[in-house]
């Protein structure tokens, strides 16, 4: 289930943008209003629900398996430490959960980007993601796949 | 400087009645500008279709003086001083650039409709509400727009870069900053400069109202509205379908420390 926007709600203040972890919460250009540009992208971390301090971003399943009617609220009151869930199923049963904010502070599970340097180019173009292999707590080199080997042909 | 009227001085070249037709123009622009933008975005009806949606789902009916109570606390706290936004900067420079705006304008009209023309007193303190207006725009303005703008703090981008969104604030800023060049250099004597301003004034002017379709500018009718119908659905139990306030005592742990969206 992806996320979506009220953009009623939203104030742009870019918090989501911030926190999603997939890269895909950014700002429309033309609104100044947060906005999910790649849904199936989304990891369903729900991170960018509950930074929201306008409680503006809402979950929706794919109409496949979730046809329109159901929805899934969150309310967090960082005052209080708790978000409160409300599933409301198709059928009209409502669900409601609270649960303690168990956010960590930016720098201690979650890198400062912002502080840390720019990767080069070599890093950019290698097979490594951001931090591998020592975020893997792996010593030693990781298996990788020489481009030159690669099958010949169209990849999907 | 500041305690001069600028439009006095204009109202020797043009007449005051074209300056006043000027300025009922672009209230017309406004007007014009909002409706078809509610009748193409369809936000007034996306509007009315939640608070049915509401009303439907209220657990309780909630009595007029309640209404107006709410309705009423929300102007003062939430729209009055765009609460929205949570403690902050962002909140400062708004609330700044909100009422040096609503100054600017206001000093405007009545210097434009009751000072301007000849024969008509002088006033000292419109000319200075209007000039602590604009300076109180730029300053808010400007604030915003090089630092605060969530493209460039969250996302990163250069302040330099221009989107569809800046339309309303740039023209506005372009407004207030084009004014004040203009009153000044009017006040130096330097009349080529002067009229460069001014027309610079006016097209700035023209920009900010007559691109109320394309622009951001109804947010200042929108919003206001999006807050009522906020507290109102929190009332009457209805809260947009979000659940309930958790019944938690308030221990101000772990969970209020929330950085500035700026970890790119």
């Amino acid at each position: 289930m992806s996320t979506f926007v009220y953009m009623t709600r939203c104030d742009g203040c870019g918090h989501c943008v911030d926190i999603c972890p997939s890269d895909i919460m950014h700002i429309d250009e033309n609104i100044r209003r947060a906005v999910n540009i790649e849904p199936n992208f989304c990891w369903e971390c729900y991170s960018c629900v509950k930074a929201c301090p306008n409680h503006a971003i809402d979950v929706r399943g794919y109409a496949d398996f979730a046809p329109m009617g159901h929805s899934v609220r969150v309310r967090r009151e960082e005052e209080k430490g708790t978000i409160s869930w409300k599933i409301k199923f198709r059928n009209g049963t409502e669900k409601n959960f609270v649960s303690p904010i168990t956010t960590k502070p930016w720098g201690k599970f979650i890198p400062k980007l912002a502080e840390g340097e720019k990767p080069n180019e070599g890093e950019i173009n290698s097979q490594r993601l951001y931090t591998e292999p020592q975020g893997l707590n792996i010593d030693g080199e990781l298996p990788s796949v020489p481009k030159d080997s690669f099958k010949k042909g169209v990849y999907y | 400087m500041m305690s001069i009227n600028p439009f006095s001085a204009l109202a020797e070249i043009i007449s005051s009645s074209a300056i006043q037709i000027f300025v009922l123009a672009m209230l017309g622009l406004i007007v014009i500008g909002t409706i078809v933008q509610m009748i193409h975005h369809k936000n007034v009806t996306y509007f009315f279709n939640n608070a049915k949606k509401a009303k439907l789902a209220a657990e309780r009916e909630l009595g007029i003086g309640e209404k107006s109570g709410i309705i009423l606390k929300t102007i003062v706290h939430d729209i009055a001083t765009t609460a929205e936004l949570g403690a902050g900067k962002r909140r400062v420079a708004h609330v700044m650039g909100m009422y040096g705006t609503i100054l600017f304008w206001v000093a405007s009209i009545v210097l434009v409709f009751f000072y301007t023309a000849q024969g008509t007193p002088i006033s000292i303190v419109w000319p200075m509400i209007w000039h602590i207006g604009a300076i109180m725009t730029c300053v808010g303005g400007y604030w915003f727009w090089l630092f605060l703008r969530v493209d460039v703090l969250a996302e990163a981008h250069p302040w330099y870069r221009i989107i569809k969104a800046d339309l309303f604030v740039l023209a506005l800023l372009a407004c207030a900053t084009t004014g004040l060049a203009w009153s000044y250099f009017q006040y130096s004597g330097l009349p080529v400069l002067s009229y460069l301003f001014l027309v610079l004034f006016i097209t700035s002017n023209i920009v900010l109202f007559g691109g109320v379709y394309w622009s951001k500018f109804a947010h200042m009718i929108y919003k206001p509205g999006a807050a009522i119908q906020k507290n109102l659905a929190e009332a009457d139990g209805s809260r947009d379908n979000l659940p309930p306030l958790a019944d938690a005592p308030k221990q101000f742990g772990l969970g209020i420390k929330r950085e500035q969206p700026k970890h790119y």
